[in-house]
């Protein structure tokens, strides 16, 4: 049997982080295959359900990325988010899901490398926690069970 | 029924080198939905978008997926494409498979399984996509220039030129910057002054310019052609509509020992001063922090000679409001000090000076009128020694980038002592000697073959006083790493160039990225050098790296070029990317329930109250409502909204939904 490959969701914002993975590539810096990008415009418009739907579709760790504090784009976003992963994490640590599957990042425009290290080191963190099918247990019970039943 | 066409690019080899291309347009044909896929090798090209305009006509297509570079580079270049070919622009999305997958990963499976991911997630939401119309704003045709140093002094001018106004804001009392301060300059050795203060007079007298010194920008709101500055007037405690500059005042100040920042600390001002004579405005202002009516309440020895009446001490720092369409930043560097090198004794040796300080002692307005004098005794050095890259490339120091103006500031101080010190002997320590530019290879071999400058090829290891002397430690590489050691009078380090102290503060007031080193960040580094991230805003010179006056002066023509082609139109079209609040049939109105909590979420104030009533003129329920002209489309409100009422568009939680389940579902 092959070795696990982590399946992981990035949420990033527009301006600083996914800039930072552009810079990245323009600077052909390699890194894990596992991560997907999904662009917003900042992270102050991710909707912490996202991660909840993510986990119930099947992914095995998340990233989410902005601005560094005072340097987003919109002013406050990304203090917002960073509010938002506070109260978050409590909620994880709640319902059993291990916080390690959530990475929490700032990488500006000019971080290449940086978003490089951070993927390669989610990937092999998540790698190590293995696959999770905790939460899509539950997302599938509710679905069919709840929802239909 | 959605009919989506997918266009796979190659890219020359850049994407089809690693990914199979012919495999991920194939497979994107069998998603759902999908009416027409195709790969091509060069899709932003004539041809490529050609191919995409004839694809949407022939197969009758309702959304597109590029799938190809960075949306950062190429999403506008096919929005336009597809509006060219009757579909909206907003129903064209772009698949990264370039920057984010190409680039970034080894030829394998792996990675065209991954191409294939992301063009099925970007699918999934282009079947999310409604048809958008850009937003209409006007430009408020006046540009704001931050920095009156030669690259604030050429964007102004050249702004002003086309008719357009431009309020430059300066920190220091004159404009001028670091050229104001250099002594000749390469390769030509031509007067840094003579070039520059006609300059600088023409500033201040452009009708089309207005300027304000001693003044800072406090704050800045809007967006690319409707932004609100707010300037800070620094109190002058000078009415300088009053004074005429006859100098009563400064002549009388008992202040005497502040460094002058003009002689880069090698001579010394007063606390009223005019920091240079060649100074625009030539009017003087009071140090607050030195002078001593402000520190003890006594003296007023100014007040008392200036027979126009211009000093008050009474006057207060002046907020003013200004709307701008578009913003240059040309902030400039800053030097390090000799103090950054312990090697070099920490700053503690008189003798060891810095380049620009260099450049004041051979300026014939600098404290020793242009002779070459060492700082500590005023002797003529007989041997003097230049270290190019003392910081620059030095990752232990943290400054790994190459200040580029060295090697040639470097070559030219040492000609110049050459010049003026002919029994002189000079030494240049040396890494590389990197002399690109026009005529500057050549101004370098000058230096060596004709002013007989001893270039030596090696790092210097420690500089240390002794009876008198500066005792130069180092190596000669070129000779086998040989130990070098000379006894000079004094040493010059050309110091690293950096970012200016304030420029991260700056770069927050301004929403714009900057790097690690605190250099203003460039749109891109090849296409978009003096754009930033944010519309509306462009650099010019030194603030963005170091970089030398010719290609500041060209970079700054450049922005103005940029700010001139913004204001050439009425109207901007801005981008409908904005938040929406959505509307129901009655009874409900709206699935808002009026909590409001996107008025408290919204940086901008964007959210307004809006009232619905009856006929009778009852409001049956307020909801919030965005005003699409203060809104910039970042989506706090919408993590925040608990009823999903509020959405922003290109980015709502269907488009973001079905994104990630794309993803997942495979």
């Amino acid at each position: 049997m092959s070795e696990f490959e982590p399946k992981i969701v990035a949420f990033v914002c527009n301006w600083c982080t996914y800039a930072g993975a552009d810079l990245t590539g323009t600077s052909r810096i390699k890194y894990a295959t596992n991560v997907k990008i999904v662009r917003f415009p900042c992270t102050g418009r991710i909707d912490f359900m996202l991660l909840l739907k993510a986990f119930g579709e099947g992914a095995d760790g998340i990233i989410i990325s902005g601005c560094h504090p005072n340097d987003c784009h919109y002013t406050s976003g990304n203090f917002h988010a960073r509010r938002r992963w506070v109260m978050f994490r409590g909620l994880m640590n709640f319902m059993g899901i291990d916080t390690r599957r959530v990475q929490f990042s700032w990488v500006s425009a000019a971080e290449g490398a940086k978003w490089a290290e951070i993927v390669n080191t989610t990937v092999d963190e998540v790698r190590e926690l293995g696959p999770y099918t905790d939460y899509k247990k539950v997302a599938d019970y509710l679905e069919t069970e709840v929802t239909n039943g | 029924m959605s009919r989506i066409g997918v266009f796979v690019c190659h890219c020359g080899e850049n994407i089809s080198s690693t990914v199979d291309v012919e495999k991920v347009a194939q497979t994107a044909a069998g998603f759902d939905g999908v009416a027409y896929s195709v790969d091509y090798k060069y899709m932003c090209s004539d041809p490529g978008q050609s191919l995409i305009k004839q694809a949407i006509k022939d197969h009758n297509l309702t959304g597109v997926v590029v799938s190809a570079c960075s949306p950062r580079m190429h999403e506008p270049t096919f929005r336009k494409a597809c509006a060219e070919a009757g579909l909206n622009g907003y129903m064209c999305e772009m698949t990264n498979l370039r920057e984010h997958c190409s680039w970034v990963h080894e030829r394998t499976e792996e990675t065209t399984e991954k191409a294939i991911d992301l063009v099925r997630m970007l699918v999934e939401k282009v079947k999310n996509d409604k048809p958008l119309e850009p937003i209409k704003v006007p430009i408020f045709k006046t540009a704001l220039v931050i920095g009156g140093g030669i690259a604030g002094i050429q964007t102004s001018l050249d702004i002003a030129n086309c008719g357009h106004k431009v309020i430059l804001v300066e920190k220091e009392p004159s404009i001028g910057g670091h050229m104001s301060q250099l002594s000749e300059t390469f390769p030509t050795l031509d007067c840094s002054q003579c070039i520059l203060t006609p300059r600088m007079v023409e500033v201040a007298q452009h009708p089309n310019i207005t300027l304000y010194t001693y003044s800072e920008l406090e704050s800045l709101e809007g967006y690319i052609g409707n932004f609100k500055a707010k300037i800070r007037k620094k109190a002058k405690s000078v009415d300088h509509s009053v004074c005429t500059g006859c100098g009563d005042c400064w002549t009388k100040c008992p202040s005497k020992k502040i460094p002058s920042e003009f002689n880069a600390g090698l001579d010394n001002r007063t606390a009223i001063y005019v920091p240079f004579p060649q100074a625009v405005p030539n009017k003087p202002v009071i140090d607050k922090d030195h002078c001593t009516y402000y520190q003890k309440g006594k003296c007023r020895l100014c007040e008392k000679n200036c027979k126009p009446g211009a000093i008050h001490f009474d006057l207060e720092d002046e907020i003013i409001e200004v709307e701008v369409g578009g913003i240059v930043v040309t902030t400039g560097f800053d030097v390090k000090g000799t103090d950054f090198f312990p090697e070099y004794g920490y700053g503690k040796y008189k003798d060891v000076i810095t380049g620009l300080q260099f450049e004041r002692l051979a300026s014939a307005s600098g404290p020793t009128l242009g002779e070459i004098k060492r700082p500590s005794d005023g002797k003529v050095p007989e041997k003097i020694v230049f270290i190019a890259c003392a910081g620059s490339r030095d990752p232990a120091k943290g400054i790994d980038y190459c200040s580029k103006i060295c090697c040639m500031y470097t070559a030219k101080h040492a000609m110049l002592y050459q010049h003026k010190v002919h029994t002189g002997k000079s030494y240049v320590f040396y890494m590389d000697i990197r002399a690109g530019g026009k005529n500057y290879e050549e101004f370098v071999r000058r230096a060596i073959e004709e002013d007989k400058v001893n270039y030596v090829r090696g790092r210097v290891s420690t500089v240390y006083e002794k009876n008198g002397k500066l005792i130069v430690k180092g190596a000669d590489t070129l000779m086998n790493g040989q130990p070098v050691e000379i006894e000079a009078d004094m040493v010059v380090l050309a110091t690293a160039g950096v970012a200016n102290c304030g420029s991260e503060e700056l770069a927050q007031k301004l929403h714009v990225s900057y790097d690690r080193y605190k250099f203003f960040a460039e749109a891109h580094p090849k296409l978009k050098p003096v754009e930033t991230n944010t519309a509306g805003i462009f650099l010019a010179g030194a603030c963005q790296a170091p970089k030398d006056i010719p290609e500041t002066v060209g970079m700054a023509s450049g922005a103005a070029a940029k700010v001139a082609a913004l204001f050439s139109q009425d109207e901007l079209k801005r981008e409908p990317l904005i938040a929406v609040v959505n509307r129901q049939m009655p009874p409900t109105f709206s699935s808002c329930v009026g909590c409001f909590l996107c008025e408290t979420a919204c940086p901008y104030r964007a959210i307004e109250r809006e009232e619905i009533k009856d006929r009778a003129g009852n409001v049956i329920k307020t909801i919030a409502k965005v005003n699409d002209g203060l809104c910039q489309g970042c989506g706090t409100c919408v993590a925040f909204c608990r009823t999903k009422s509020i959405d922003i568009q290109g980015f709502t939680n269907e488009q973001m939904y079905s994104e990630v389940m794309a993803l997942l579902n495979d």
